[in-house]
């Protein structure tokens, strides 16, 4: 019988992600309830640390997607509460939850990750954005792939075939955030690889290959049972799977990971994994591919989670 | 398990019935929009999106004693199935309450349906086959045609200007149409503060647009959920008041009353409502009782008619603080309309800005609107954006107004920088 006595499980939040945060959370104290486990969901809004403070938790599980939840913010706030929390520390946070950092980290230690730019919308202003525009597509030629340089889901996201589609791309992915990251286009098989420590360990989990019909791995394709295949294990040889683990666990590693995390890579057709972005609070929605790793894994989800918490109850606030 | 075992041979879809849908709900999935407005209904974001009425203005707890009594006095027959075709006692209420716009009906002629919505569900069900065509104007309301679409009618829009529908447009429709072999099912129209664009159809256009349809043999749904919330003067004649065989007219309590209790209905001639009757009990069975006595009982024992004039005053108010805020802050580039009643203004931006892409931009900012591609069945409509006033205070709207004018000015300067053919999906309006 766990020892926990209650838990709050953070989700919501004021990001694009709000919705999907909000189903990996109820997926999680679901789970937790189903074990008997006294769970409450809870925003992060101005109510937390009146609640917080009155009935402390034995441990939080953070659930929260996008900025706030991911970029380190919430957990420096349970540090100062002095409250136990699941998942990596802040400055680890900080540095996985911006891609091109996380990225520059993962490329010093040895992994492989697609040549990219990351340009504020300022310098687009500043210097014009044509010539600007131009001087990227001649750099990195095409196609490629833009995306915020902090966030998830895909939004804001998308690939760029021609030159002519970037400007649009860019102006789409300022939606999301003033920097973009404009990486080469890494054709092949997109895997994402879960860590998780139980205890003995950062464990990589079996990679989940991600195949979306028509449109690619867009928003819709991600939150829309049925609209993507996943295969898991990936179908990769025995060699190139042990590469993508070994990837995941490499940037779990160097970034300074703790507990979970989700490192989402291509395999190209040599069998090379490039790294794309690691995930810090990954989904855990029914579509999301931790949960389909865990269960291939042969771990329970609910027990997965509360063997989390325990741990971070045992490590204290 | 390890990793690089033997691989799996099928896939896992997450959804084991994905290939057995209809192809009706092939377009049935997550959208980037739609997990936006997660984000619009938190108390910190300044929501002129949802068209929600503003019930905290009712008398709460005498509605509460209301209904408490009606359970208690009535539950035998509040808590109990009813006919399809609704409570009789309502709908000789309803006549009432469409008198206010000279409609005479006869209680019979009324099918009462869970909101307006149900209603335009059901024509549509008992008209429309797949790829029949509806005329609609343009812009037209979102939930329509997202009941056309379901049951895949073609939408063909037709304009509109600040008096409403164009005749003259609706003619070249209708023989556009008629050149192509194809016989529009029916026109659907909201005449009064138009939802989204806040525009009414001017008395004198009225009688035209009865009459190209009645040529035409053409059915008008005349969709009226806002007809008695005008700030000036008396309500507007409904076109069913002078066409009672060429109109089906839709009707609701959601913005007199509150939207909560789902009540609406649908007058119509006698032969379509006992299809409409036959639809809902396929549907539905029966309509809710206790929300149907409920709405009967505040007809009959509250003071109804004060109460739309005291939505009206706040709405007004708030139109007002709108109209203001939008006059004071908005920069150049930007048009909008000026309802007469109602709950929306349609925002027109500059030339290159697209509502769609700028909305995420709009949230980190904390001001949600609805993007007008929406209103549009054919995905148009990029420039445009629907504000409404109905449910923030006039304070909360100017800020909210503030807001979304700072994050026009830094849309218009990346349109600058990158030039207006990067902003996607931008259409002129029709």
């Amino acid at each position: 019988m766990s020892e926990l006595d209650r838990v709050v499980v953070l989700a919501g939040g004021l990001s694009p992600e709000r919705e999907v945060s909000l189903r990996s959370g109820y997926r999680v104290r679901d789970a937790l309830d189903e074990a008997g486990i006294d769970a409450v969901l809870a925003e992060a809004d101005s109510a937390l640390l009146t609640s917080m403070r009155a009935v402390p938790p034995s441990a939080v599980f953070p659930a929260i997607h996008g900025a706030s939840g991911e970029d380190g913010a919430i957990r420096e706030v349970l540090g100062l509460l002095g409250v136990p929390y699941v998942g990596s520390v802040p400055s680890a946070c900080q540095m996985a939850f911006d891609k091109p950092t996380a990225k520059a980290i993962a490329s010093a230690a040895g992994l492989v990750t697609p040549s990219s730019v990351t340009l504020p919308r300022e310098m687009f202003h500043d210097l014009g954005a044509a010539a600007v525009i131009d001087l990227i597509v001649a750099k990195l030629g095409l196609p490629l792939y833009v995306k915020p340089s902090r966030g998830g889901s895909a939004l804001g996201a998308g690939p760029v075939h021609t030159a002519a589609q970037l400007p649009a791309a860019v102006l789409s992915c300022f939606g999301y955030g003033d920097t973009a990251l404009i990486e080469r286009l890494v054709c092949g098989t997109e895997v994402a690889v879960g860590v998780v420590d139980l205890g003995g360990g950062p464990q990589p989990l079996p990679a989940v290959e991600i195949v979306p019909g028509e449109g690619g791995y867009d928003y819709s394709a991600r939150y829309t049972a049925g609209k993507t295949e996943f295969y898991v294990p990936a179908r990769l040889p025995a060699g190139v799977a042990a590469a993508a683990a070994s990837a995941a666990l490499t940037a779990h590693t160097v970034l300074g990971l703790r507990d979970l995390s989700r490192t989402d890579l291509i395999v190209d057709e040599a069998g090379t994994p490039h790294f794309l972005e690691v995930n810090i609070s990954p989904g855990m929605t029914e579509t999301s591919t931790l949960p389909l790793a865990l269960e291939t894994a042969g771990h329970d989800f609910g027990a997965t989670c509360i063997r989390l918490l325990e741990l971070a109850a045992a490590r204290g606030g | 398990m390890a990793y690089g075992q033997e691989p799996i041979a099928q896939p896992q879809r997450i959804d084991r019935y994905v290939g057995q849908y209809a192809e009706r709900a092939v377009g049935m999935v997550a959208s980037e929009i739609r997990a936006l407005f997660a984000v619009a209904a938190r108390p910190e974001i300044v929501s002129l999106a949802g068209g929600a009425p503003y019930v905290s203005a009712l008398p709460l707890d005498a509605v509460g004693d209301m209904i408490g009594q009606l359970v208690t006095r009535q539950g035998a027959s509040a808590l109990q199935y009813c006919t399809a075709q609704g409570d009789a006692g309502l709908r000789e209420r309803i006549c009432d309450v469409m008198a206010l716009e000279h409609i005479r009906a006869h209680p019979d002629e009324i099918v009462v349906t869970v909101g307006s919505q149900q209603a335009l569900d059901l024509i549509t069900r008992i008209f429309v086959d797949p790829g029949d065509v509806v005329l609609a104007e343009a812009p037209s309301y979102v939930g329509a045609l997202g009941a056309f679409t379901a049951y895949q009618a073609r939408v063909v829009h037709v304009t509109m200007d600040d008096d409403g529908l164009i005749p003259g447009a609706l003619e070249e429709a209708i023989g556009r149409a008629g050149a192509a072999g194809r016989r529009p099912k029916f026109l659907y129209t909201v005449p009064n503060f138009h939802n989204p664009a806040g525009v009414t159809l001017a008395a004198g256009r009225r009688l035209r647009i009865l009459d190209i349809c009645r040529r035409a043999g053409l059915l008008v749904v005349e969709d009226n959920p806002y007809g008695l919330l005008g700030f000036d003067g008396e309500p507007m004649r409904a076109l069913r008041a002078d066409d009672a065989e060429g109109v089906v007219y839709l009707g609701s309590f959601s913005k007199t009353f509150a939207g909560g209790v789902r009540v609406g209905w649908a007058l119509a001639p006698a032969a379509i409502r006992d299809k409409l009757v036959l639809a809902a009990e396929s549907a539905v069975l029966c309509h809710p009782s206790l929300s149907q006595l409920a709405v009967r009982e505040y007809l009959a024992t509250q003071p109804w008619r004060q109460q739309i004039k005291t939505f009206r005053d706040i709405y007004a108010e708030r139109r007002d603080a709108t109209l203001n805020a939008l006059a004071t802050m908005m920069p150049p580039g930007c048009r909008w309309t000026r309802p007469a009643g109602g709950f929306y203004v349609w925002l027109t931006l500059p030339d290159g800005i697209d509502a769609k892409v700028m909305l995420p931009r709009a949230l980190s900012s904390r001001v949600a609107y609805v993007p007008g591609t929406g209103f549009y069945a054919d995905g148009t409509g990029g420039r445009h954006a629907r504000l409404c006033y109905s449910l923030p205070e006039p304070d909360r709207i100017a800020e909210g107004i503030r807001r979304l004018a700072s994050v026009i000015e830094t849309e218009i300067e990346m349109r600058d920088d990158f030039g207006p053919a990067a902003g996607s999906g931008c259409a002129a309006r029709p």
